[in-house]
């Protein structure tokens, strides 16, 4: 982070060129981004962004917590998928643990992950589009995402920071009336994505400020490290819920978009045409939403219920213990990806054999993402910047972490 | 509850592709192998590393184009005391593996990966801010997510969580 320096990293050239400091407090940066341009007119020769302003130390905040109650602190490192950051790190201590989760917990996660998708993806096209002056659709996109919030409230208690899964299965049951919600919006929802579509997609101005704009090609994405959206919007097929499955979701039929231009365009049609397909898992997951308990058979590891705590004298010893003390992961070490709304999301965990993560390493799609940004940019306009921008859909809080 | 024992056998695993063609490159590049809860992990010598990711990603039947992620693990106060681990990616084979190379405390420096992925620009400078540890031959060498002033390296074990007061 360069913030403290006075002097810009970049030097200026002879007298043709400038250097202009983007950010880090400008909307369009998305949170606490700050981008040196060196520009000459009104063509961008150099970029490069600063990054670091809302590094919290997360990861070394974790090797000090017992295994569950790092949980929470997932949710705060992309605060717009939360669910998506619950459901990689749990995956990933159940398989150091060894853990089987029962379907129902399975598809639950399923279920709430393309919620959680569909949020993020309804707050990136409402910034975006407003970012290059379309503000009509921001407002539509947060009366949806409003609706989807409210869902999250009604089964984990909160909006935004969810916390909701645990390691061994769910926080709580779904609550009455539950699915009926999540049935009735997903049966409205197609219809407006359609009103975004109308808005954006055939709209002249629209095409004319993404079409042809920051263009990546597909060698580039690749070496730079892009995934998601991102990766796709320049032709290459990947999506590591259809090719890598975890939870569940070989279960699930859905079609991965994949657009071959490269420019903001073809990552906006990528990301609209997936709201659509998040939006057929949901209805699939509803459909076949297995019965059964929520939490898997690992009396050690997952809390009992509250019910059996105050008739058995066994549950209520594994709940004292599991509070107090934790639980013991056996040493060992994996790496568990999961497709997020902006690309890989991986967690790397290292347990020495104690009840504390020996190392939670996570490897943040947007840090990666954010390396294209010069590549697009280069040779382009200031103008673009914004779009390409806010078409790599970064969340800082999961950068800086 | 069930896990299986890792193995960290050389004979019994080098059928996987990715042993394999290390293996008929250069045999003293492989230090050791381990295959643990489904993933593969091939532990490189720190002076080979920038030619064996370069060789895992030309080499057909590996194919591991894609530079997942590069991060440390210290493990203090035993030596080596750092290792620093790769995530590579096969995009056409669908497939992972983990690299992992150990580092003395007295000298913690590893060759850059960035002239055969640009990628891993960002994750070197994470591992050099909060590790310490230093990649020859990096462009941009600086830290990245702590001040540029700021004193030790966060998450090595004997920084405290609070930090220095």
């Amino acid at each position: 982070m360069a913030h403290l320096s006075p002097t810009p990293v970049l030097e200026p050239g002879q007298d043709r060129t400038m250097i202009l400091n983007m950010g880090p407090q400008h909307p369009s940066t998305h949170g606490v981004l700050r981008v040196l341009l060196e520009i000459d007119g009104e063509t961008v020769v150099r970029m490069m962004p600063d990054i670091g302003f809302l590094h919290t130390g997360i990861e070394k905040t974790c090797e000090a917590k017992f295994y569950q109650q790092v949980v929470p602190l997932t949710d705060r490192i992309d605060y717009l998928c939360p669910m998506t950051n619950n459901l990689c790190y749990v995956l990933a201590v159940e398989k150091l643990l060894g853990l089987e989760i029962p379907p129902k917990a399975q598809w639950m996660r399923v279920l709430m992950n393309e919620l959680t998708r569909i949020n993020s993806h309804l707050v990136w096209l409402g910034t975006h589009a407003l970012d290059l002056g379309a503000m009509t659709v921001f407002l539509y996109c947060f009366r949806e995402r409003e609706e989807i919030l409210k869902m999250f409230e009604m089964i984990s208690g909160q909006r935004m920071m969810t916390s909701y899964f645990r390691i061994g299965g769910l926080a709580l049951e779904p609550p009455l009336g539950f699915f009926a919600r999540v049935r009735d919006f997903a049966g409205r929802f197609p219809g407006r994505v359609d009103e975004y579509e109308n808005l954006l997609t055939g709209n002249p101005i629209w095409m004319m400020r993404t079409k042809g704009v920051a263009r990546m090609t597909a060698e580039d994405a690749i070496a730079l490290g892009a995934s998601g959206p991102t990766l796709r919007g320049s032709g290459v097929d990947i999506d590591l819920r259809r090719d890598m499955p975890y939870s569940g979701y070989e279960n699930f039929k859905f079609k991965v978009p994949v657009a071959q231009e490269g420019d903001v365009f073809a990552r906006y049609m990528c990301r609209v045409r997936e709201l659509r397909e998040s939006n057929t898992i949901v209805q699939q997951a509803l459909d076949g939403m297995p019965e059964g308990p929520i939490k898997a058979d690992a009396p050690g590891v997952v809390l009992p219920d509250r019910e059996k705590m105050k008739t058995q004298m066994e549950a209520l010893i594994y709940h004292f213990k599991i509070i107090t003390e934790g639980f013991a992961v056996p040493a060992g070490e994996v790496y568990q990806a999961v497709e997020s709304p902006r690309g890989e999301m991986g967690y790397y965990v290292v347990s020495d054999g104690t009840a504390k993560p020996y190392r939670v390493h996570m490897r943040a799609a947007c840090l990666a993402n954010l390396q294209t940004l010069p590549k697009m940019c280069e040779g382009g306009l200031i103008a673009d910047v914004v779009a390409a921008i806010g078409s790599i859909d970064i969340v800082l809080g999961e950068i800086d972490r | 509850m069930a896990l299986a024992p890792a193995i960290t056998d050389l004979e019994q695993l080098k059928d996987h592709p990715a042993v394999a063609r290390l293996l008929t490159w250069n045999p003293a590049a492989v230090t050791g192998v381990k295959f643990d809860r489904d993933e593969m992990t091939i532990y490189i010598d720190a002076a080979h590393i920038r030619e064996t990711c370069a060789l895992l990603r030309d080499s057909p039947a590996c194919a591991f184009n894609f530079l997942s992620d590069v991060t440390c693990v210290d493990w203090y106060p035993a030596e080596p005391r750092f290792e620093v681990i790769y995530h590579l990616l096969s995009i056409p084979h669908r497939e992972r593996v983990r690299l992992k190379v150990r580092l003395d405390s007295s000298s913690p420096v590893v060759e850059s990966l960035t002239s055969v992925w640009p990628g891993a620009n960002y994750f070197e400078r994470e591992v050099f801010d909060l590790f310490g540890i230093r990649f020859s031959g990096h462009p941009y060498l600086q830290r990245i997510l702590m001040p540029e002033d700021w004193e030790g390296h966060p998450l090595r074990k004997d920084y405290p969580v609070e930090g220095y007061r």
